[in-house]
């Protein structure tokens, strides 16, 4: 197993752990005194979920088992690899601790935290896209 | 990689580019609002990363992987996996786009209705292939 996919697949793994923990405070206003304000952190609940596990699986397992992009570079530009979760996951922190922030304190100026995230996970997206692309074909 | 595997994942990358480009405009729009009316893009976005990438996804690799058969056609009903890639992918243009641009209702529900016959088809599909290998 290549050593980015290492990273990704233990990354997704931490995420999913929080997104749970998550779930957990998410779920406790219903049963407990917490501020109803939690809810805020729906939406990092959701893509901690689906972009720091589910889609970082799937890159990670990609980058490691799709068809070879040729007998020198196997499996494309790591590079490019490398570079998907660094911005990936820089993105997704940004999100995680810009979002909330925002909702309840928008006059401060963490508004550009929320816009920089989405512009890191969208390039990180796109690179994956280009660097996987070449490596989906028939045999 | 069969071909119609790298149908799907092909389709499946390109739902990733679209829904993550939609995803980025909302959440930039949180930060620093640029139009109202960007709302709309939500479905679309929870359409193409749900079904159009992740779903699709899974199905592509599964076609590939899933244990072939001796004898016959080594995947089985090919042909249902085929429908299971047409329909899926107008099911999810037609939820997407209705939602997104106020359409009537019907559009988006039938979109739904091709999602649905397309899990049933692929599904009837890979059940047989859900065997130990070699027999």
């Amino acid at each position: 197993m290549p050593a980015v996919t290492r990273w990704f697949i233990k990354a997704g793994l931490a995420y999913v752990v929080a997104a749970l923990l998550l779930g957990v405070v998410l779920a406790a206003p219903a049963v407990a005194p917490v501020p109803p304000a939690v809810a805020v952190w729906g939406p990092v609940y959701f893509h901690l979920f689906m972009v720091g596990w589910v889609t970082q699986l799937i890159f990670g397992v990609a980058y490691w088992m799709f068809p070879r992009y040729s007998r020198d570079k196997p499996r494309g530009n790591e590079g490019q690899a490398v570079a998907t979760f660094i911005l990936l996951n820089l993105g997704l922190v940004c999100r995680a601790v810009g979002e909330p922030i925002h909702a309840l304190w928008p006059a401060a100026h963490w508004r550009w935290v929320v816009a920089l995230s989405a512009v890191l996970q969208w390039l990180a997206g796109m690179i994956f896209v280009v660097n996987t692309w070449a490596r989906v074909k028939e045999r | 990689m069969p071909r119609l595997s790298c149908w799907f994942i092909r389709a499946a990358l390109l739902y990733l580019a679209l829904g993550f480009t939609l995803g980025a405009l909302l959440l930039v729009h949180k930060g620093v609002p640029l139009h109202p009316a960007l709302w709309r893009v939500l479905p679309p976005h929870l359409e193409c990363v749900l079904l159009g990438w992740t779903l699709q996804l899974a199905m592509g690799v599964a076609f590939w992987i899933l244990p072939r058969f001796p004898q016959g056609p080594a995947r089985g009903r090919e042909a249902l996996a085929w429908w299971a890639f047409g329909l899926l992918n107008v099911g999810v243009c037609l939820v997407g786009v209705g939602w997104m641009l106020g359409l009537p209702g019907w559009v988006p529900f039938l979109g739904r209705v091709l999602e649905a016959v397309a899990a049933v088809a692929f599904a009837a599909h890979a059940w047989p292939r859900v065997k130990p290998f070699a027999t």
